[in-house]
């Protein structure tokens, strides 16, 4: 195949050094999985073309000039995209120059952006990816503020360009983090919140003369222009808060600015006002098993809880927050397995499995207004597609291939290689170092 | 545990006092004194010295109902399966495992078509109750971090016996008994202690009958950060390692001193409650639970082991297992590891799925465990996914062996296998029935027992406990 090196189109689309044929496949004899909540359709077929999905379903065509993959009857589903992490900012928690997360000592909060600090070769990226997990949500942590700063929608692909969407989204923390940000107290950080919106909002009306307010102005002049476009509705605001009454608050709020495009992250007490949260229409991106009171935000928490906001009507999909969520965000299709696994236990209330599949691929895309572009194999989506070697949510299913944007991922890890050196410890004519 | 308490102090004064003045009364030639003088004066005796045991266990069974099921698919934990089988228990303990066992006279009998029964599953790595939920300062009692030895602590005098916590391992994760260590910012954590998963309204309700204590030890990253950041020793490596063998050193002493007075008596030394707990690893009591995470520190640790005459019991999260599988199979050491937690810490960068399976092949002894309030929750499916991987690697492993990994490794590990940990008669009727493939993502605990008493039923909204904390929260007594 002829690459397009010479052309000065592909040189400028920085992304893409791959030619447009790469981009394109053809996956059939599937057991399709549309990714939006319907359910899977055997024997289907799903066409990418030129990145993007063209069609999935049943007796779709295959355009001549595709390259033609038959799944042997296997799961064939929309990439995971996982609903909350820090994937691409961490390499290793622990060790500070590596963690980009969060900073100390910056003056700057709700305009920090994690896109340029996206490292397409954290390790977590080709673990996650060799898992079936082809875009994540990634969030800045806040410092010193209730904002953390511009999160971003990033693809797992093995390139140079990892953000698929900058500035997708605002963040910030309410309830406890929130509180401990703002000086101590939930009044403080409502007052933070606020206050900031307003000073955004005159942002807007006079950029020019904003930053003359000196010591009035609480947000800096970067932070402000930052949460304009929250302001007036165009980005949303990803808030995490746990307990029910910080919920209402927060819904309260929206009813006075119902522009604001709220979605609420963890959610754990979520279910006690699931009939609220239907009702403001407020997407949520929930912890998935939170079962356990582990602070007094989250008293009510239960597995059921995801599986009955669902069932009251709200948008509920999954994410990992504050569970490792800079490495392991392949464990959401073990939590959407699980939360199957409720509908057989009496007085739990889970999800059926088509709902849980959309609460880890769809429903996280739509919450943060990408559906139209990632999250599921309708028409016109990217091209993420992955073969399965059997049921996506069982334990012991591997990804067998991974296409992002079209183009086949290598599934290789350094995990892999520390597995091909040490299935015999013993060294053998040369030391362990020397094997590769 | 040695149950051994000291002599009565009267009759060890009354005993020395008569020994003086008998040899005061010496006189001539002529009658020989009847006297004790002439022979040393005794010791208490080995392990006398002082109670090994002065918070005992009043863990009691609870009633159960003889009970037999059938048609069910048993894995007795020892790397056993049968199909279609029946597993008959009263009085607390394993009857009959077989293929068609009769019911007796008044035996509840249970239909397992499509379930699966198996023991209860152990985890040797919990913080339950010292770490529990709420996490709040209050009640964070499972790190004594104001310095690198404290092994005269002991994790049970931190359990909080209402964290909500076992209720879930118990219910969502068929955990019948579980080890509480301290934490791992010190090099010596403390003591140990092995428990049954039956609330109570004290530890020592909770503690398991005659199990040892362990010790935690700690290497690598977490006590030199800790305290190196304090400007304390230790604040490397090697001096972790340098601490660990001065204190063993300090303890071969005690222990030195401690065995001649319970042997010969005399003064009885100065007691150390710290050292009381070292002397019992060197005496082959108790058992180290040493928490470690590369290869390279494994391997030193062992040599300080044979430096200083005691055993590695096992070492926990060892996630460079896979490493070494040789050297901890030749040292007869275990590993607690978990199927796929990694890259939070340096030493944890080099983990890989494939750990447990690895360590199967080489011999050694491994098990799952979780250090963890929700991965307690979900051990089976830990499992399940490193056998999955391991599979994938060309190892292979059976579900009956993988069922050594949740049962009766960990019960090896914390000297408990003749009591619990496999289906076998005479044991403790510690058991969970399944109600799938607990394999599979898709199952969860239908029935637990413990000692026979039926503990946990999916089917009966009030066989599900519900902690003194969780009392009039919001969702209390929720399907959690």
């Amino acid at each position: 195949m002829k690459r397009l090196l010479l052309s000065t189109a592909a040189l400028t689309i920085a992304a893409l050094a791959t030619p447009a044929a790469a981009q394109s496949v053809a996956i059939t004899n599937a057991k399709l999985v549309i990714g939006d909540g319907s359910a899977p359709i055997e024997r289907g077929t799903v066409i990418v073309r030129n990145g993007k999905v063209i069609a999935a379903g049943e007796n779709v065509a295959v355009p001549s000039g595709i390259e033609v993959v038959d799944a042997g009857g296997r799961y064939v589903t929309p990439g995971i995209v996982a609903g909350f992490t820090r994937m691409g900012i961490v390499e290793v928690d622990g060790v500070d120059q590596t963690n980009d997360a969060g900073a100390n000592g910056s003056p700057f909060h709700a305009s920090i952006d994690v896109a340029a600090a996206i490292n397409p070769h954290t390790s977590s990226i080709p673990l996650n990816r060799a898992e079936g997990v082809t875009r994540a949500i990634v969030a800045p942590e806040n410092r010193g503020s209730i904002f953390a700063g511009l999160g971003a929608v990033i693809d797992l692909g093995a390139d140079n360009s990892p953000v698929s969407t900058p500035r997708a989204f605002q963040f910030m923390e309410y309830g406890e983090g929130g509180a401990s940000a703002a000086g101590g107290s939930r009044p403080a950080a409502m007052a933070q919140f606020r206050n900031a919106l307003y000073q955004a909002r005159a942002y807007a009306k006079s950029s020019g003369s904003y930053a003359d307010q000196g010591k009035d102005a609480l947000l800096t002049r970067a932070d402000a222009a930052a949460l304009e476009p929250v302001v007036s509705g165009r980005m949303p605001l990803l808030v995490h808060v746990e307990r029910a009454s910080d919920m209402l608050a927060l819904i309260d709020l929206k009813r006075e600015m119902p522009q604001l495009r709220f979605v609420f992250i963890g959610a754990s007490e979520g279910w006690i006002v699931a009939k609220e949260l239907a009702a403001a229409h407020i997407p949520v991106i929930a912890s998935a098993l939170n079962d356990l009171p582990q602070s007094f935000e989250s008293l009510g928490a239960t597995q059921s809880n995801v599986g009955r906001m669902k069932a009251a009507g709200v948008i509920v999909g999954i994410g990992t927050i504050n569970d490792d969520e800079a490495r392991q965000a392949r464990l959401e299709k073990q939590y959407a397995g699980n939360l199957v696994a409720l509908t057989r236990i009496p007085g739990a209330t889970g999800m059926s499995w088509n709902a849980a599949f959309a609460a880890i691929t769809s429903v996280p895309a739509d919450a943060i207004g990408l559906g139209g572009e990632i999250g599921s194999l309708r028409p016109g989506r990217q091209g993420d597609v992955v073969i399965w070697s059997g049921d996506p949510l069982e334990l012991d299913t591997a990804a067998l291939a991974v296409y992002i944007d079209g183009v086949k991922q290598p599934l290789a890890t350094r995990q892999a290689e520390l597995l091909k050196r040490y299935i015999q410890p013993q060294e053998g004519a040369l030391p362990k170092a020397y094997e590769r | 545990m040695i149950d051994g308490g000291p002599m009565p102090r009267r009759v060890l004064v009354a005993l020395l006092a008569s020994a003086v003045m008998l040899s005061g009364c010496a006189t001539d030639g002529g009658a020989k004194p009847k006297t004790a003088a002439a022979a040393p004066a005794k010791g208490p005796g080995a392990g006398k010295g002082y109670s090994h045991d002065p918070y005992p266990s009043t863990y009691k069974a609870y009633p159960g109902v003889p009970t037999l099921v059938t048609h069910v698919t048993i894995f007795d934990g020892e790397g056993g399966k049968i199909d279609n089988g029946s597993a008959l228990f009263a009085d607390g303990k394993i009857v009959e495992i077989g293929q068609n066992i009769a019911a007796p006279a008044g035996a509840t009998t249970i239909d397992g078509t499509g379930k699966v029964l198996t023991p209860g599953i152990i985890d040797i790595h919990s913080h339950l109750g010292d770490y529990p939920s709420p996490g709040v300062q209050a009640n964070s009692d499972g790190n004594e971090a104001t310095g690198p030895v404290t092994a005269d602590v002991w994790a049970e005098h931190s359990i909080w016996p209402q964290d909500p916590g076992f209720s879930r391992a118990l219910v969502n994760g068929g955990v019948t008994s579980l080890q509480i260590l301290p934490g791992s910012a010190n090099l010596f954590g403390g003591r140990s202690v092995v428990i049954k998963n039956v609330y109570s309204r004290t530890e020592q309700g909770m503690k398991f009958p005659g199990a040892p204590y362990g010790l935690k030890m700690a290497c690598g990253e977490n006590p030199k950060r800790v305290y190196g950041s304090k400007g304390r020793q230790p604040s490397t490596r090697m001096g972790n390692i340098a601490v660990d063998r001065q204190t063993w050193a300090r303890a071969t002493e005690y222990k030195r001193k401690w065995d001649k007075y319970e042997r010969d008596g005399g003064e009885p030394p100065a007691r150390d409650i710290g050292m009381d707990t070292l002397r019992g690893v060197l005496a082959g009591e108790i058992l180290v639970q040493n928490h470690c995470y590369r290869a390279d520190e494994m391997a030193i640790v062992l040599d300080m082991a044979k430096e200083f005459g005691y055993h590695v019991g096992a070492f926990h999260h060892a996630v460079e297992a896979y490493k070494i599988g040789d050297l901890l199979k030749a040292n007869g050491t275990c590993a607690a590891v978990w199927a796929d937690w990694w890259g939070f810490k340096m030493e944890s960068y080099d983990a890989i799925s494939e750990n447990l399976a690895l360590l199967q092949k080489a011999g050694a002894c491994g098990m799952i465990h979780s250090d963890d309030a929700n991965g307690i929750q979900r051990l089976n499916q830990e499992v399940a996914k490193a056998l999955a991987a391991g599979r994938r690697a060309g190892i292979d492993i059976s579900d009956a062996t993988a069922w050594t990994w949740l049962t009766y490794n960990p019960a090896k590990a914390l000297g408990i296998a003749e009591k619990t940990g496999s289906l076998k008669p005479g044991k403790m009727a510690d058991l969970v029935l399944w109600n799938g493939n607990p394999f599979s993502v898709y199952a969860r605990p239908e029935k637990v027992w413990i000692d026979g008493a039926l503990l946990y039923d999916a089917n009966n909204p009030k066989l599900r406990p519900v902690s003194d904390f969780e009392l009039g929260q919001p969702g209390s007594g929720d399907t959690k």
